[in-house]
C-alpha cells in the first residue's frame, strides 16, 4: 500500500465525515424549527425594506 | 437618488447580505476561469491557430453583450435566482420556469464536469509519480462533498475562498506570460502555423471552434444568482460582472498567445490540461508547479461557485412554490439554501460518476445557450415595459438593442456549431425542456400563489 492508497481511503473517510456532517445537521434543524419559519424567506423584502424604485 | 425608507422586519430567514463586489467578481470569474485552463483548446483542434483565437475574441464579444445586458437587469432584479426572478417578473412563470432549470442544469453539470476533472488531475500527477490506476472515485466524491459542504455553512466563506483561489489561478496565467515573454522559457514562441497552415479546415472551422470558444467565458452571468446576498446590488452587481468579463477577456487572450506559440496546433487541439503543457514545455519546475496549482484552483473555484449558483435558483423556485416548497428554506444559523445545496449533491455525483466529461460539458454548454437566447428578448420586453424613465437602474448598457441582437445572432450561430458536433445531444435536450414545460403548464403551476411571485416595487409596465 502506498501513499495514494492511503489518500483514496483518507478521501472516502472525508467524503463521508462532510457529508454526514451536512445530513446530521439537516435532520437537526429539521426537527428542531417550524418548516414555516425555515420556509419564511421572501423574494422582495430587501427591495421593500431598503431600497425604494424612486427616480 | 433613491428615497431610503426602512420599516420594521417581520419575522421572516432571509439570505445574509454579507457581499461585497470582490466576491461577485469571484463568484463570475471563479466559475469560468478554468474554461482558460482547459476545454478552450479544442477550438483549436476544429479550426487551427486562427479559428482559435477569432473563437477565442467572437466568444468574447458575445459575452460582453451577457454581461452588459445581466448587469442592467440584474441591477435592478435583485433577487436569488437570477434570471429566474428576471424571467418572471419580465416575460412571464413558464418562461421563468424554463430558465430556472437551465441555470441548475447548466451549473450542476459544469460541477459534475469539474469535479471529474479534480479526478483527472488527481491521476495525471499519481501517474507522473508512478502510481498507475488511481481509483478517482473517491476524490471526485471528496471534491462535491467538501464544497457542498463549504456552501453549506456560509455564503461569506464559500465565496472569500473562491476569491482567494480564483485570484491565485489568475495570478498563474500572468505569471505564466511574463515569465515566457521575458525569456524564462526554454523553448521560444513560435507562431508560423499562423502562415504556414492558417485555416487547415477552411472557414467551416471557424464555425466548428465557436463552440469551444464559448468555454473561455461560459458562466460569468452566474453572478446574478447573488443578487440577494450582496450588501448593495444595484452597485456591487454591475461592478463585480464587468470587472469579471474584462479579467476574463485579458486571462482569455493570454491563454490563447502563450498556449498556442509553445505548444503546435495539432497536439495543443487534443491537449487535456493546455496552460500546464504550455508550462510543462517551457522546462521550468516553478512554472510547472504554479500552474498545476492553477489548475487545480480553478477547477474547485468552478465548482464551488456552481454549487453556490444552482442552489440559489433552485431554492428560488422552490420559495415561489414552481418547485415544492420544502426546497424553499433557508438554514437560521448559516442563512444558506441549505436543503437545495445537499439535495443537489446527488444529481451532481450522480453525472460526474456516471457520465463522460464531454456530453456532461455539453449539456452545460447547450443549458448554458438556451439561457443566453433567453437574455436576449428579455431585454428588449424590459426596455419596452419599463423604459429608463420609469425605474431607477444601477446600471445602463449602451446602444440598446445592439448588444441583445448581437447576442442573438452569436447564439444562432453557436446553436449551428453545437448541430455540427452533438445533434443528438441537442434534441434530447430540447425534449426534456418541453417535457419539463408540458409538467410545469399542466400540474405543477397550480400550486403556485400567483401574486405573491412579482416581489418588485415597480411601476405598472408600458401597455398593461
Amino acid at each position: 500500500m502506498d501513499i495514494w492508497n492511503i489518500l483514496e481511503y483518507a478521501a472516502w473517510a472525508l467524503s463521508a465525515l462532510f457529508g454526514a456532517l451536512m445530513l446530521i445537521d439537516l435532520v437537526k434543524v429539521d426537527t428542531t424549527f417550524d418548516n414555516d419559519l425555515l420556509t419564511s424567506s421572501r423574494e422582495g423584502e430587501i427591495e421593500a425594506t431598503a431600497e425604494r424604485h424612486t427616480i | 437618488m433613491a428615497n431610503v425608507t426602512s420599516t420594521a422586519a417581520p419575522e421572516r430567514l432571509q439570505l445574509l447580505r454579507v457581499l461585497g463586489p470582490a466576491h461577485v467578481w469571484a463568484l463570475g470569474v471563479g466559475i469560468v476561469l478554468v474554461g482558460e485552463y482547459m476545454g478552450w483548446n479544442f477550438s483549436v483542434g476544429k479550426g487551427g491557430m486562427i479559428a482559435g483565437l477569432v473563437a477565442c475574441w467572437v466568444a468574447g464579444l458575445l459575452y460582453t453583450c451577457v454581461a452588459m445586458i445581466d448587469s442592467e437587469v440584474t441591477s435592478t432584479v435583485a433577487a436569488a435566482g437570477g434570471q429566474y426572478a428576471q424571467a418572471k417578473h419580465i416575460v412571464g412563470p413558464l418562461m421563468a420556469f424554463n430558465v430556472g432549470l437551465f441555470l441548475v442544469m447548466a451549473y450542476t453539470m459544469l460541477e459534475a464536469a469539474n469535479a471529474i476533472t479534480v479526478g483527472f488531475l488527481l491521476d495525471t500527477v499519481a501517474g507522473m509519480l508512478g502510481h498507475s490506476g488511481l481509483n478517482q472515485k473517491p476524490f471526485i466524491i471528496l471534491a462535491v462533498m467538501f464544497l457542498a459542504w463549504l456552501n453549506y455553512r456560509g455564503v461569506l466563506a464559500t465565496l472569500t475562498f473562491n476569491l482567494v483561489i480564483t485570484a491565485i489561478a489568475f495570478v498563474s496565467i500572468i505569471v505564466l506570460f511574463l515569465s515566457v515573454q521575458f525569456g524564462g522559457s526554454a523553448v521560444p514562441l513560435d507562431f508560423s502555423a499562423i502562415t504556414s497552415d492558417p485555416l487547415p479546415y477552411g472557414w467551416v472551422g471557424i464555425v466548428a471552434a465557436l463552440h469551444f470558444g464559448l468555454w473561455y467565458y461560459l458562466g460569468i452571468e452566474g453572478t446574478c444568482q447573488a443578487a440577494e446576498e450582496v450588501r448593495s446590488p444595484a452597485r456591487s452587481l454591475p461592478y463585480g460582472t464587468m470587472a469579471g468579463i474584462m479579467t476574463l477577456l485579458i486571462a482569455a487572450t493570454l491563454t490563447w498567445y502563450v498556449c498556442s506559440g509553445l505548444v503546435p496546433w495539432e497536439y495543443l487541439g487534443q491537449a487535456g490540461t493546455p496552460l500546464f503543457d504550455a508550462a510543462r514545455v517551457t522546462g521550468s519546475t516553478g512554472l510547472m508547479m504554479l500552474l498545476f496549482v492553477g489548475t487545480t484552483f480553478a477547477t474547485l473555484a468552478s465548482a464551488n461557485g456552481c454549487i453556490n449558483d444552482a442552489s440559489r435558483a433552485w431554492f428560488s423556485m422552490g420559495r415561489d412554490r414552481y418547485l415544492p416548497s420544502w426546497f424553499g428554506a433557508v438554514h437560521p444559523t448559516y442563512r444558506t439554501p441549505y436543503r437545495s445545496i445537499v439535495f443537489l449533491v446527488p444529481i451532481a455525483l450522480i453525472f460526474a460518476l456516471g457520465a463522460p466529461l464531454d456530453q456532461v460539458v455539453t449539456f452545460s454548454i447547450l443549458s448554458g445557450l438556451l439561457g443566453y437566447t433567453f437574455m436576449t428578448f428579455n431585454m428588449v420586453m424590459f426596455r419596452k415595459k419599463w423604459p429608463l424613465d420609469t425605474i431607477k437602474r444601477g446600471y445602463v448598457h449602451p446602444f440598446h438593442p445592439i448588444p441583445a441582437l448581437l447576442l442573438l445572432i452569436l447564439c444562432a450561430t453557436a446553436y449551428v456549431a453545437v448541430f455540427l458536433g452533438y445533434g443528438t445531444q441537442l434534441i434530447a435536450m430540447m425534449c426534456f425542456y418541453i417535457i419539463a414545460s408540458l409538467w410545469f403548464h399542466f400540474w405543477r403551476y397550480r400550486f403556485v400563489k400567483r401574486g405573491d411571485q412579482f416581489t418588485m416595487p415597480w411601476p405598472r409596465p408600458n401597455g398593461y
